[in-house]
């Protein structure tokens, strides 16, 4: 358990966008924000699935590029009005490498 | 021993704790939660409520607790110090402290005077005797309640919007209603004399009695000491064991004149909402704006909004002023007026009249704008005046239809042709995502909704096409009664900006902007990096003002243009290569068949344009389909050229005057990697038997003997329009400029998402007439920066295939 799993440099991902981390058969969305935060969920919206890893990214949320709920990347949660929330992941930057514990 | 750190956050003291104010500290914590320990006093022993709903409480219709706004709970949730019951009485602004009438003392930083109104009460003998009371607050309701239950006569003062709704009310509630009113006739501020007779005559037949022209004279005493009846000045009188006095409000200005504020019919503010004490500001029924106190909330809301925007320091916004439009919540009866629907000077009417049928509709037009409107009986299309109303919308072309209504303009698709008032609660209303009007109904009394944009994020409704926004609109009158849905005419461009398209176009340009944070920066864009509307909206701008100098960000589009396919439910994607005109070959039809077999698409389709698509195809796998397809890509997934749409023409069919496939082909060769504020699609038919169905899109050409008849501004989506003629040229050359040239003032001038269609009616056909046929140096000059923008444009599979741009796009890494 707890161990950080190395995934590429942060230079692959792209600022303000995401990159599709897929283990075990399950895909997890790994985010990079315009400040260069990092930040990990499963890339499944709790609306109706969709791809959350290809949706906008702006400050702290992605907009689900299907129907369009707003996702908090702190919490998984998705911004008032909606409801719903997401499974998150720990990640970490190390010496410009992205690292993801699952 | 106090060990708490000394308090950083500023303090603001908000005196009236009623609708407006409360809208604004609710706007403020959104802009700045943490800015300011607020304290609130509320002379009415309750929290916020809303007070228009007062009428369908008092009619039985809806309880006290329905109508709470803000429960204690929200105030405390938000660390908002709330006193109810406790009335200020004193602003000490050299000290910067309120006082409250049983002598408490707080201090300030800021002050927000939000005391709305005081009924007028008219000064006649016995004003003041008990059973006489106004129409204004949970008080008010509970002692007509009260007197319902004992007695019988009510009179009510005033046949205004007010007095109406309480007369209903009580007859509701089983008294019986006179209605004294000195005007001659009911509701002459906002109705002319044809439709407050219709109205007069429905409310007689509900059992309503009316005293026009009457005044009153005295309010006289009973033996038990409480109102017994009215006297009017020429000497007629009624029994009256009721009497609320509705004859109109006067801003509450009290406090703020016994500080020493300057107050003119309100407490005088700028456009920034503050008195001439800037660390005091004023909203609400209160604050006189340039010389007008507001009476309706959709004014007082806007007001709101900039106050707190201010509060927050973002110090952009600006209030303007507002017009508003009335409705009557009395149920069963559909009344609606805005502007100047009285007429007269240098106005015209229009008019429809049934006075046996109970319909009436005068539109009031100036210089072929639409500037009043009064409706009675039939308000189905009042969304839709008074949008063309607040937007100054040139008329000219619609003129004939105008009376008829929206749903008369192009008589098909899906807009409006649905009326609210007629629906029962389980009628779906939005089509896209299943809500009922029930729903729409329940979640605007639930949780306090005023505006589309609040019921769109509730409700989900309006929120896809957006066909129904209109009919969303007129369940929230009919549900709230006033203009709550009145959405400013020009809107920002979403919530990280005070600022309008056009305002983020003109800045773009005139101050050669080139990317998305310079933008934001020059324009003070409130969030750091925008949102989901707004950034894909400045990169449209950025990249159609500087076709090859600004930066186009992937990370800006939506997912679709990015990726350059259309994305599915299931997360797979859709490719649609290009067919020029709908013309495809042997050998292309045989590498789709390949491509369909090698990677097992799962549906292959004819599209309703003339191409075909291909669904179910993996991310990771697009590239290989466009290297194997081996076509140019079809832009189906992006604001953009989509199909030129052609039929067969004077090649092979007996009627055809001219090559339509042809000129298609050309068009779509000319045209295609045009970046546009929407989808942009064209056809072509050789004769005017148009099987292309050239009548329904951006832009039509139809072949006649001598020439082509270019048609625009058609579209078959969501409401189908019908395009207009433009103009006849003679030969292909012409047609590629004068289109072209069209599409280049839509490219250049039209805001974000907006069709051809949408922004055409804002800018008239004279104008587009004037900048492509009459302007011949500008035209040739539109249709050349047309030719420029697209030489810089290349084909986005083929830069992916062959040059590896964004390869990070389809990779996924595994672990
Ligand atoms: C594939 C196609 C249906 C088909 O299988 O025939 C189609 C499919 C979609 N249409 Fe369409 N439209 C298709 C022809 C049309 C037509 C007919 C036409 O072009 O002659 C219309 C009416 C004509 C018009 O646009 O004026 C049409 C009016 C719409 C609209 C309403 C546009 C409007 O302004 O009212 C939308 C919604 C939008 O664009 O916002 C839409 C949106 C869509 C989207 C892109 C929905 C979306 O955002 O995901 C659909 C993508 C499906 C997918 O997953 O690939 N589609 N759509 C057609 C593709 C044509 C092509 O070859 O490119
Ligand atoms: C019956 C009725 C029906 C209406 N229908 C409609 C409609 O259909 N559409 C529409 O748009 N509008 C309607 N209105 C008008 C609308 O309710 C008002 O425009 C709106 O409530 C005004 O908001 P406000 O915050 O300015 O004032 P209010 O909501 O009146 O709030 C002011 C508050 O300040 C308190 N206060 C005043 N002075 C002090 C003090 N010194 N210390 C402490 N507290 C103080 C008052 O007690 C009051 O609670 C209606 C009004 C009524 C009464
Ligand atoms: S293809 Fe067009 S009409 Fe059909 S479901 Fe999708 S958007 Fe609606
Ligand atoms: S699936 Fe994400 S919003 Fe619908």
């Amino acid at each position: 358990m707890s161990n950080w799993i190395k995934i590429a440099p942060l230079s692959e991902f792209p600022q303000q966008g995401a990159r599709v981390v897929r283990h075990d058969g399950k895909d997890i969305a790994v985010f990079r924000n315009a400040g260069d935060g990092v930040f990990a969920m499963n890339d499944k919206c709790p609306h109706k699935g969709g791809p959350l890893s290809q949706g906008i990214v702006s400050g702290n949320t992605v907009t689900c590029p299907l129907h369009g709920m707003n996702i908090c990347f702190d919490d998984g949660k998705a911004l008032a009005p909606d409801e719903g929330c997401v499974g998150t992941y720990p990640v970490k930057v190390e010496e410009g490498v992205v690292f993801l514990q699952i | 021993m106090d060990m708490t750190p000394p308090d950083k956050k500023m303090k603001l003291v908000m005196v009236g704790n009623g609708m407006a104010g409360v809208r604004a500290l609710e706007e403020l914590l959104k802009l700045a939660p943490d800015m300011y320990d607020v304290t609130v006093f509320g002379a009415e022993p309750h929290p916020n409520y809303n007070r228009i709903l007062l009428s369908p409480v008092l009619a039985g219709e809806q309880t006290v607790d329905d109508i709470v706004l803000n429960p204690l709970d929200w105030y405390s949730e938000n660390n908002i110090t709330l006193h109810v019951g406790k009335k200020v009485v004193k602003i000490d602004r050299t000290h910067r402290e309120v006082e409250t009438s049983d002598g408490m003392r707080v201090g300030y930083d800021r002050l927000l005077l939000a005391t709305g109104s005081n009924p007028f009460i008219l000064p006649v003998q016995g004003a003041d005797l008990p059973g006489v009371i106004s129409f204004r607050d949970i008080a008010d309701v509970d002692a007509m309640v009260q007197a319902s239950s004992q007695y019988q006569h009510a009179v009510v003062i005033g046949g205004g919007l007010l007095g109406l709704e309480a007369a209903n009310g009580l007859m509701k509630r089983g008294m019986q209603v006179s209605v004294v009113h000195i005007g001659p006739w009911l509701m002459e501020r906002q109705l002319d004399e044809p439709a407050a007779r219709l109205l007069q005559k429905s409310l007689e037949e509900k059992g309503m009695k009316f005293l026009l022209q009457k005044q009153t004279a005295e309010l006289v005493r009973g033996e038990s000491g409480r109102v017994c009846a009215i006297k009017f000045k020429d000497g007629d009188s009624a029994p009256a064991d009721l009497v609320v006095m509705a004859v109109g409000i006067r801003p509450n200005t009290e406090l703020a004149e016994s500080s020493g504020l300057h107050c003119n019919r309100g407490v005088v503010v700028s456009d920034t909402m503050q008195t001439f004490d800037p660390r005091i500001y004023s909203v609400g029924e209160c604050a006189a704006h340039r010389g007008i106190a507001y009476g309706l909330v959709a004014p007082l809301f806007e007001q709101a909004k900039v106050a707190a925007n201010h509060l927050a320091q973002h110090g952009i916004s600006r209030y303007q002023g507002s017009v508003t439009s009335t409705k009557l919540k009395v149920t069963g009866i559909d009344l609606f007026s805005a502007g100047n629907f009285g007429g007269g000077g240098q106005t015209e009417d229009i008019v429809l009249s049934d006075p046996v049928g109970g319909v009436y509709k005068k539109l009031v037009l100036q210089d072929n704008k639409l500037v009043g409107a009064c409706l009675y009986g039939d308000t189905v299309d009042s969304a839709w005046y008074f949008q063309l109303l607040r937007e100054g919308r040139n008329i000219a072309d619609i003129r004939d239809h105008l009376m008829f209504g929206q749903s008369n303009l192009g008589d098909s698709g899906h807009a409006g042709q649905n009326k609210a008032a007629a629906m029962t609660d389980e009628m779906e209303v939005c089509g896209c995502n299943g809500v009922c009007k029930g729903t729409i109904v329940k979640a605007i009394k639930e949780k306090g909704l005023f505006t589309l944009d609040d019921v769109k994020k509730h409700t989900k409704a309006a929120s896809s096409c957006g066909s129904c926004s209109g009919l969303v609109e007129q369940i929230l009158s009919s549900t709230l009664g006033g203009d709550y849905s009145a959405t400013p005419a020009v809107k920002p461009v979403c919530g990280c900006t005070e600022r309008t398209h056009d305002e983020v176009r003109a800045a773009i340009r005139d101050h050669k902007l080139l990317s998305i944070p310079d933008t934001m920066k020059f324009l003070e864009w409130r969030t750091p990096d925008g949102c989901a509307t707004c950034r894909p909206a400045l990169n449209y701008y950025l990249i159609s003002t500087w076709p090859g100098e600004a930066r186009d960000d992937a990370q800006s589009r939506f997912v679709n243009e990015r990726v350059h396919a259309n994305i599915q439910k299931d997360g797979t994607y859709s490719v649609v290569p290009r067919m020029w005109g709908g013309t495809t070959n042997a050998s292309e039809l045989r590498r789709i068949a390949d491509v369909a077999d090698k990677y097992a698409v799962p549906m292959i389709r004819v599209t309703g344009g003339q191409r075909i698509d291909l669904f179910g195809i993996k991310k990771e796998d697009l590239p290989g389909v466009w290297a194997d397809l081996d076509m140019p890509s079809g832009h189906a997934y992006g604001k953009a050229l989509r199909t030129v749409k052609t039929c067969i023409g004077s090649e092979f069919c007996r009627f055809g005057t001219q090559n339509s496939t042809q000129m298609g082909i050309d068009l779509e060769k000319a045209f295609w990697k045009m970046w546009a504020p929407h989808k942009v699609k064209f056809a072509v038919s050789g004769c005017p038997r148009n099987c292309a169905e050239a009548a329904i899109k951006d832009v039509g050409i139809i072949g006649v003997d001598s020439g082509w008849e270019i048609y625009v501004g058609g579209n078959g989506g969501i409401k189908t329009e019908v395009a207009e003629f433009l103009v006849k040229v003679k030969t292909a050359e012409e047609v590629l400029e004068y289109s072209g040239a069209f599409i280049q003032v839509y490219r250049e001038e039209a805001r974000y998402l907006d069709r051809t269609v949408h922004w055409m009616q804002r800018v008239g056909m004279d104008y587009i007439k004037k900048r492509v046929l009459e302007d011949e140096a500008g035209r040739k000059a539109l249709y050349q920066r047309l030719l420029y923008a697209l030489s810089v444009e290349k084909d986005p599979w083929a830069e992916r295939v062959k040059d590896g741009v964004a390869k990070h796009e389809f990779e996924v890494f595994s672990v």
